[in-house]
């Protein structure tokens, strides 16, 4: 009797939940309404915050400024925490409950893979910020799937462009064991002997990590004569301080993901002279009055920095690029998930800050390695090498 | 049951069906624990390395071996039990927090080795393309489908479970729970039923990955992390060690919190937070234990 | 495959390259050190694994960064203000989350230590936002020469500290008479609530000791290491192996462990593969877990008097 009793008890709480669930859904408005998924909690933080604040920022703008073709604008933001489970149940909410004509994000590689295969049965235009070169290639499967920030392997290319311009031949990878340093680590491997680059050691390091001197010392054994590190924070900091302990002066190459003037300042003096590949964004003071992209990067780091009081960084200018480049679609397109993605597949010559994006059927990333500048810390700030 | 078959009908919305897809994905792991945590007494942290085994050796095979679905998720669960073996046989000896550091440490080796065996399981960055489950030419790709499947699953899970908690192995494990000493001597062979139905909780968790990996067609190593394997015991102990109904019932609230807190923004993370712990402080006995309460206290009016 | 080959040809595989790996390890190992004893503190007296003694030296962590940058402090000033700070949140928390409980279940205590973490580490989020913090070295960073290998001077203060740590605990607990019922509570609780000692204060001592343990802990490391708002869960992970490893309720043994676990995980690291070097700490745990199931210094008759 009572094991009967508890069985209808468990069903009964169970329906309860449901039919809370039930009841959170139904509301609707005549704005145009677009969907971000962002890591803004979890391990991935740091990238999703900067995007969520530069996006917010970007709404408010255009619905001062009248919305889109006279249609304010509705962006649901939704928290990713850097988790495939809880983006894919996201990704569901946008597309299902809110009918979103659009999304924008995630800021991971992992959990953008993780929803390909959804946006693609369901049919929605999604503009990752995410760096994986999976994200948009073979093409012909990603046929709704767009991305913003310039690709690894170019970083790649134009580090190992930059080393033999040195007479750099043989180097040692260390690498975080993070998606994101994984996808570098495969593409350094990838494209070394192309590039007549011999790689001497391969070491890598946990995430939560504090020093990686061991890794180093091994590292210091060996004949190699740059180093490149390809990792997220807090590593990037931590790595040149443990080079500077060892006493090694050979150089430090970084990856993109150094995108925040931040790093280096935790880096201290041992941040000095490393070199990495990024978007102009954190060059714009410098870069010539004529360049393309100065206007738009220096308007944008002005009120990015005045509005938030922090430094801007590039990954918040991937979100800047995605948003804005789903709004010019949208523009042409009207409120049809179809074609805003046709017409975001025929964008040419758009001007955002991770560089010049011309899509086509072929290319859903839309910027070559031309996107990238080499540069270099000096005195704290990111400069042009000399 | 009823439920089970009705709710589909009123709720059509896939975003819906989807989480309770992931509800039953679970659900078929904390059912398990609870045999293996209320029932047996034994805290296990590394339940995630089982989910995981499920989920990479059924991805794995289907993808790179191009076995159909079917064969591949039997040999996940071959393969889990033997681990499952292996690993139970010295660990369970240990008890307390030093089983509960055992476990811990088997789901962080687990999770170290899916990050550093890169040809095998592609890494940090995990492997997509993963086959959806096919039965014929019934492809099991509509989130009602899945939802049929896999509560189907657990309804079968669950069956099996109560069936054996009333059992004589049942009494046999709460006899562990209450006293391994006494019911070591009272000629259980105690060792040999917490092996048991260790290895019986890693089966249920490798189905569970296998629904996974087929389900999200996308795996990498973050989905099997230790906060995973803490998520599940919080399930079970928030439901209610005591009893398989209440693992079930903390299941189903813990899948629900985080998306009904989807309003608050960053504020989710604090009051997901408080409401555990104002759960284990007003019901030590988790929500089973509040539903039990609240009967007793109707009986006796 | 890179691994090993360089190492078995090399001329210079010496005894200077050894010793900067063990120095590396003490590096690391120091920390979980640090984090290992606060874990004892409170197991000790209460039976309790506190998942959220990562999150203690998170916070000791954040409000030095805080005091030093921002409050612009110097370093010895901010140093108790800090520890304070994260002695009075472990003091709250003992209070409104351990102590309201009547007989709780061990499981139940880790689910509560496991939301009090997520609630610490979301009040971090909010306070600190999600950057990664530094801090400077408490003295210069220029390392220390020593045969060869080199070492950073903050990791000497940390080493330092650390022993100053453990010697005024072994004071504490063997010489006043606070440190003596804790250890009362340790070795026996009812027997010594029978005679007088309150043991629901012994318990809120601990959590406040190992909170400033913590704290102290997330001060001295941050230089190193930096700090962010997740980072608690990590470092009490790697903390509560060391803890095991030692057998719980052994300071030293935490201690020793601690040091031990870096130093495995430098020498792996450094001389055979970095890919598999936080699984190699852990095998090694495993193993000595297998062999001897209390921990390497703990007793087993101890740990069958605990319930849990």
């Amino acid at each position: 009797m009572s094991k009967l009793n508890s069985k209808w008890m468990g069903l009964f709480c169970l329906s309860m939940f449901l039919l809370m669930l039930i009841s959170g859904c139904a509301k609707e408005k005549k704005a145009y309404k677009i969907g971000a998924l962002f890591a803004i909690t979890g391990p991935a933080s740091w990238l999703g915050e900067p995007e969520k604040k530069t996006v917010e920022m970007i709404v408010e703008e255009i619905n001062a400024a009248g919305g889109i073709n006279g249609q304010p604008l509705d962006l649901i933001i939704e928290d990713t925490v850097g988790d495939e489970t809880r983006t894919v149940n996201a990704v569901n909410k946008l597309i299902e409950k809110d009918k979103v004509l659009a999304i924008i994000g995630p800021s991971r590689s992992g959990t953008t893979m993780a929803i390909i295969p959804i946006v693609e049965k369901a049919e929605v235009p999604l503009v990752s910020c995410a760096a994986a070169e999976a994200i948009v290639s073979p093409v012909a499967e990603r046929h709704w799937v767009f991305k913003t920030p310039q690709k690894d392997t170019d970083a790649v290319i134009r580090i190992y462009e930059h080393m033999q311009d040195k007479g750099i031949a043989k180097i040692a990878l260390i690498t975080g064991t993070t998606g994101f340093g994984d996808q570098g680590r495969k593409q350094l491997k990838k494209y070394a002997e192309k590039m007549g680059i011999t790689i001497v050691a391969d070491e890598t390091y946990g995430p939560g990590d504090t020093d990686m001197t061991p890794q180093l010392t091994k590292i210091r054994r060996t004949d190699a004569q740059a180093i490149v590190n390809w990792s997220i924070v807090p590593a990037q900091s931590i790595v040149p301080k443990n080079m500077r302990q060892l006493g090694m002066t050979i150089p430090l190459y970084q990856s993109h993901g150094f995108g925040n003037v931040k790093y280096a300042a935790a880096a201290g003096e041992a941040g000095e002279g490393i070199i990495f590949p990024a978007g102009r964004l954190l060059i714009a003071d410098v870069l010539p009055e004529d360049h393309p992209q100065k206007r738009l990067l220096t308007e944008y780091k002005k009120a990015y920095e005045e509005r938030y009081k922090e430094p801007v960084s590039t990954f918040g200018g991937h979100a800047y690029d995605a948003l804005k480049l789903v709004i010019e679609a949208l523009q042409k397109a009207g409120p049809d998930r179809t074609k805003i993605r046709d017409e975001l597949e025929n964008i040419e010559g758009f001007v955002g800050t991770g560089g010049i994006f011309n899509f086509s059927p072929e290319d859903h990333n839309g910027l070559t390695k031309e996107a990238f500048e080499m540069l270099t810390v000096r005195e704290g700030n990111f400069t042009l090498p000399e | 049951m009823l439920v089970l078959v009705a709710l589909p009908m009123v709720m059509r919305n896939p975003y819906y069906l989807g989480i309770m897809v992931f509800m039953g994905i679970y659900s078929l792991i904390t059912i398990g624990l609870s045999l293996l945590m209320g029932y047996a007494g034994q805290i296990s942290l590394g339940h995630a390395a089982f989910f995981a085994t499920g989920a990479y050796t059924s991805g794995i095979l289907t993808t790179k071996a191009h076995l159909s679905p079917l064969p591949a998720f039997l040999a996940a669960i071959v393969l889990t039990a033997c681990i499952a073996f292996l690993i139970g046989i010295p660990t369970l000896r240990l008890k307390g927090h030093y089983l509960a550091m055992a476990t811990l440490g088997f789901g962080q080796i687990v999770y170290v080795a899916l990050n550093a065996s890169v040809d095998f399981t592609g890494g940090p960055s995990g492997f997509g393309e993963i086959p959806r489950i096919a039965l014929g030419n019934l492809v099991v790709e509509s989130q009602l489908a899945r939802y049929c499947l896999v509560w189907a699953l657990v309804v079968i899970v669950l069956l099996f479970s109560l069936n054996l908690i009333h059992s004589r192995v049942g009494r046999a494990l709460r006899s562990i729970h209450s006293s391994e000493l006494a019911a070591n001597a009272m000629g259980v062979n105690t060792s040999k039923y917490k092996i048991q139905v260790f290895v019986l909780s890693a089966i249920y968790a490798s189905i569970a990955g296998s629904l996974y990996a087929h389900f999200v067609t996308f795996i990498s190593p973050g989905s099997f992390d230790l906060e995973f394997s803490i998520l599940l015991v919080t399930m079970v102990v928030v439901g209610g060690m005591a009893n398989v109904w209440g693992a079930l019932l903390g299941t189903v609230l813990l899948t629900l919190l985080p998306e009904f807190l989807r309003g608050f923004k960053d504020y989710d993370i604090l009051i997901y937070g408080s409401t555990l712990l104002l759960i284990m402080i007003f019901m030590p006995e988790g929500l089973f234990g509040l539903v039990k309460k609240l009967r007793s206290v109707r009986g006796r009016m | 495959m890179i691994g090993l080959a360089p190492i078995l040809e090399s001329q210079e595989m010496s005894a200077s390259i050894i010793l900067q790996l063990i120095l590396s390890g003490v590096t690391i190992g120091s920390i979980y050190a640090m984090v290992a004893l606060g874990f004892n503190i409170i197991y000790n007296s209460t039976s309790i694994i506190n998942f959220a003694q990562g999150e203690f030296v998170m916070l000791g962590g954040m409000f030095m960064v805080s005091l030093v940058g921002p409050l612009n402090l110097p370093m010895w000033v901010a140093f108790p203000i800090a520890v304070l700070a994260v002695t009075l949140i472990g003091t709250a928390f003992e209070r409104l989350c351990i102590h309201p409980l009547k007989m709780p279940s061990v499981l139940s205590l880790i689910i509560i230590t496991i939301a009090g973490s997520i609630l610490l580490k979301g009040g971090a989020m909010f306070a600190w936002g999600k950057e990664t913090f530094s801090l400077p070295h408490f003295s210069t960073e220029k390392p220390i020469l020593l045969l060869e290998a080199t070492i950073l001077p903050q990791t000497v203060w940390i080493l330092g500290i650390i022993g100053m740590v453990v010697l005024l605990l072994a004071l504490f607990f063997r010489f006043t008479i606070v440190g003596k019922a804790m250890r009362a509570c340790a070795a026996n609780r009812p027997a010594a609530s029978l005679v007088g000692i309150n043991v629901k204060r012994i318990v809120l001592l601990s959590f406040a000791l190992s909170a400033a343990i913590g704290a102290i802990a997330g001060i001295i490391i941050t230089p190193i290491s930096l700090m962010d708002y997740e980072r608690g869960a990590i470092l009490g992970l790697k903390g509560f192996g060391a803890a095991v490893l030692g057998g719980l309720g052994n300071p030293m043994g935490a201690v020793v462990a601690g040091f031990l676990i870096g130093i495995v995980e430098s020498l792996c690291a450094g001389l055979i593969s970095s890919h598999y070097k936080d699984a190699v700490g852990l095998v090694v745990l495993l193993m000595v877990l297998f062999i001897k199931p209390s921990g390497l210094f703990g007793s087993a008759q101890v740990s069958k008097l605990k319930k849990f």
